[in-house]
């Protein structure tokens, strides 16, 4: 048996691999499911009903959605230029907590300026937490990989800091939080789901614009692919490294806002839920391709959602729910592989035939 | 009759989609080299992949020594006596001769030094293989890695050698030398196949060739009995004429002066030596040297890609030095660079021809949007015009077309904008013969139209041909000059070995 490189697949044949691999995970999943006990099919129906069976459901779904969505398009636009924003977390953290610093202090702000504050202190803050290391990367090339990924965990015990001792509520009894958030510094909602959706949907379209109808757009592109067509075009590679992160960056420290205004009503150390991570996963599943991201995202929270719907209905332990997201993601990623190589049998031949 | 040392019967080989190899014979008996002919991607180095174990073939049968084999690995294919010597040379750059050539072969846990290095010199004195076992790899030259390469092989018992393109690094001198030591081979017993495109090389030193067309066999002949004529029409199927067309001069204006252009490397070495020409409008400029001699760094500096750190290069008077191809073009300076590596520097490989020929257009359009409809008219003119074979200029990456076809999208591109300077880095590099001459038809209209065009190339029969005058480097130096008219093969390869022009003459 030996591996061998494949030629370029059809897009139809790319889905139709990619669906091979669900139906796969889902098959395995089954045989793991009747281990336990329970019979599959109604298992993953009801996990679909969990995920969007009633408007309460959904709700849940599109709230795990929104986050996973924005994050996945901040990273997504560093990864086009093939720099590798490991740090999501640690700018959804600051850009929270920029937005905390306000929400905290100018409460009599009225509403519509208090949040577009908020709004713009997010995205400053979790921009400026990416353009540190890209400016050390375009300065010193230094790894970004590695320097964005230690961020992560300075701006994890910094809100740490915050929630166990600087900002801490006297008015909490001893429990260590900080105070909930004025109503003024809280996301409206619409369709009783509050307003990140829309920002969700809106930014897919401006970023699928900004990178395929933009100069800026079309020079990541060419960065992304090589940085020495880039020097040939004439762009000022360095320049565009420092936009572009700062951008990668303020989308996700907006999401650090949303969280906190339009789920928790404050900062603090679950704010993320690992999102900054997962977000890397659908970023490339999705093929980095804004819209796919949607869908991508969406598919994730529903997974999240129904997996944790069929541990409250059936009894079944969260770890078997978590086996089962895992498996799908598993076969999902694996599938990547097939895309690319096959793998040849050949007859074995010995000496002398 | 010589006694038949390999016989590869009916071998075919499919790489995805593509069939390498179509039932392909070949014969090779003790004692001849065998020339093994095809342009690029005819299979020639698939077929001798598959002798040497690196590929299994699909289909075929291999016969080495009258006894059929399956060769499954390089291990199997040198125990069988049949070794490749790869166009790049795969030596560790920090050990000896003698240590190259010993690891992974000998099986003792020590090397016995000195009785290993007279077994070594034994083994070259009587291939009349000149090398010093102790020197290390980065201090050799290209030729003598080289003679490393074939005496690693047989040191291993190897007589059946493969030679992948082994003249493309050397001088016309060391290919001298090189074929001196293949004839000493073949005289004691060994067959030699050389894997080539050079024609002239061919006739000089092969008994037997084959010739290759896209995976099939089109024949053998043995060179007694064939001319270079009958070998091209054999390798591109069709009779061409390889003359190449040296229109007059221009105007011959002084457009560009390089003043004591020097660079440095990565290292802090010198990449380019005080360097002094000029070049004229109307008037192609070639550049000869063994590959790595400063061709790339001089391109680059040209183009404002390549940092210099002394000297000038002056523009009909203004000075390039310190700007950014930007801000060149910014200066209203219209130069254009055919860089080397075509998809690595010159297109961007995964995008299709409409946004490669934006890469030069979008900086020209006003505010923050792109268009691509003046493209995508331009992309539709050059296709049409240099018949560029390609299902669309809008949904196909440039990576997906033929070399010879991304090589027309990224001359077309620069072509297009109607340049005062062309500088050309091995333009016709892995084309075929056809796309080739294309080439060079489209450079000598460019000289028509009165631009000067910087040619650099391998090719010294091309390079004679083609230019108006020749300028040779060695060593990031510049030994010399010449007309190309009256320029002589030996003496500018005795220049591209170091030697200057005065020394020559």
């Amino acid at each position: 048996m030996r591996i061998a490189k494949r030629s370029e697949l059809s897009g139809n044949q790319i889905a139709l691999v990619r669906l091979a691999a669900v139906f796969g995970a889902l098959v395995f999943g089954g045989l793991f499911l009747i281990v336990l006990g329970e019979n599959p099919i109604t298992i993953y129906i009801s996990m679909v009903k969990g995920g969007l069976g009633s408007f309460f459901r959904f709700r849940e779904t599109v709230n795990i959605a929104i986050p996973l969505l924005i994050t996945s398009l901040g990273v997504m636009i560093a990864f086009k230029m093939r720099f590798w924003n490991i740090g999501a977390e640690g700018q959804i953290f600051m850009g929270a907590f920029a937005a905390t610093y306000l929400a905290l202090n100018f409460s009599d702000l009225p509403k519509p300026l208090l949040l577009m504050m908020m709004g713009t202190a997010s995205m400053v803050m979790g921009g400026i937490w990416l353009v540190v290391p890209a400016w050390f990367k375009a300065r010193f090339g230094t790894n970004e990989t590695l320097f964005t990924l230690m961020l992560n965990y300075i701006a994890l015990r910094w809100v740490t800091y915050l929630q166990y001792s600087l900002w801490k509520d006297p008015n909490a009894m001893g429990f260590p939080k900080i105070a909930s958030f004025g109503q003024n510094a809280l996301l409206p909602k619409v369709f009783d789901i509050h307003i990140g959706w829309i920002i969700a949907l809106v930014l897919i379209y401006a970023i699928y614009v900004y990178l395929n109808h933009t100069k800026t757009g079309y020079e990541i592109m060419v960065i992304g692919e090589s940085e020495d067509t880039a020097r040939y075009a004439g762009i000022d590679i360095k320049r565009v490294i420092l936009k572009t992160m700062f951008l990668s960056g303020a989308v996700c420290g907006l999401v650090g806002m949303i969280q906190a205004s339009g789920i928790s009503g404050t900062l603090s150390v679950d704010l993320t839920g690992g999102v900054g991570f997962t977000a890397i996963i659908t970023a490339w599943l999705s093929g980095l391709n804004p819209v796919m991201v949607g869908v991508v995202s969406f598919l994730f929270a529903m997974l999240r959602q129904g997996g944790s719907f069929i541990q409250t209905a059936y009894q079944i332990p969260a770890s078997a729910a978590e086996i089962l997201q895992a498996l799908i993601l598993f076969f999902v990623l694996a599938s990547e592989f097939f895309l690319r190589y096959k793998v040849v049998l050949f007859k074995k031949k010995g000496r002398g035939i | 009759m010589s006694e038949i040392l390999v016989a590869m019967k009916e071998i075919s080989k499919s790489f995805g989609k593509v069939r390498a190899l179509d039932n392909v014979n070949l014969t090779l008996k003790r004692g001849e080299v065998h020339s093994l002919l095809g342009e690029n991607g005819a299979g020639k180095s698939s077929l001798m992949n598959i002798l040497a174990g690196i590929y299994t073939p699909d289909q075929g049968e291999i016969q080495i020594k009258e006894k059929k084999v399956a060769l499954n690995s390089p291990k199997d294919a040198i125990d069988l006596g049949v070794g490749m010597i790869h166009q790049h040379f795969k030596l560790v750059d920090v050990l000896t001769a003698k240590e190259n050539i010993v690891a992974g072969f000998e099986k003792d846990v020590f090397l016995k030094g000195a009785e290993l290095s007279k077994k070594i010199k034994d083994t070259s004195i009587k291939y009349g293989l000149e090398i010093d076992p102790d020197k290390k790899i980065y201090e050799m030259s290209v030729a003598e890695k080289q003679r490393v390469e074939i005496l690693k092989v047989l040191y291993r018992g190897a007589d059946i050698l493969i030679l992948d393109e082994p003249t493309a690094v050397l001088t016309p001198q060391e290919t001298e030398k090189l074929f001196k030591i293949i004839r000493n081979m073949t005289k004691l017993g060994c067959a030699v196949v050389i894997i080539t495109h050079k024609l002239n090389e061919v006739m000089e030193i092969s008994d037997v060739i084959t010739v290759l067309r896209k995976g099939k066999d089109i024949g053998s002949v043995k060179k007694s009995d064939t001319d270079t004529m009958e070998l091209t029409k054999m390798m591109v199927g069709k009779a061409v004429d390889l003359s190449i067309e040296r229109p007059p001069k221009g105007t011959q204006k002084e457009i560009l002066k390089v003043v004591n252009l020097t660079a440095l490397k990565s290292d802090k070495t010198e990449a380019l030596k005080r360097l002094n020409f000029s070049m004229f409008s109307g008037e192609i400029l070639g550049v000869a040297g063994i590959a790595g001699s400063g061709q790339r760094e001089l391109c680059e500096a040209l183009a404002g890609l390549y940092p210099i750190t002394e000297g000038d290069i002056i523009y009909e008077g203004e000075s390039l030095l310190g700007k950014n191809p930007r801000e060149i073009i910014r200066m209203g300076i219209s130069m254009s660079f055919v860089p080397e590596d075509r998809l690595g520097m010159g297109l961007v490989a995964s995008m299709n021809i409409v946004d490669n020929i934006l890469l030069k257009e979008y900086q020209k359009q006003e505010g923050f949007l792109i268009t691509r409809k003046p493209s995508k008219e331009k992309a539709e003119k050059i296709v049409e015009k240099l018949n560029i074979s390609t299902p669309s200029t809008d949904a196909h990456p440039v990576k997906m077309l033929s070399g010879g076809n991304i090589q027309k999208v990224l001359l077309g591109r620069e072509i297009e904008s109607n340049p005062h300077v062309i500088i050309t880095a091995y333009p016709t590099r892995g084309l075929d013969i056809g796309s080739s001459y294309l080439i060079y038809d489209l450079l000598n209209q460019q000289k028509k139209q009165d631009t000067a065009v910087l040619y650099v190339g391998e090719d010294l029969d091309v390079l004679m041909e083609l230019c108006d005058r020749i300028l040779v480097m060695c060593n990031g130096e510049i030994t010399g000059i010449v007309e190309a008219k009256d320029a002589d093969r030996e003496k500018i390869g005795l220049m591209m070995s170091g030697a200057h022009k005065e020394e020559v003459i």
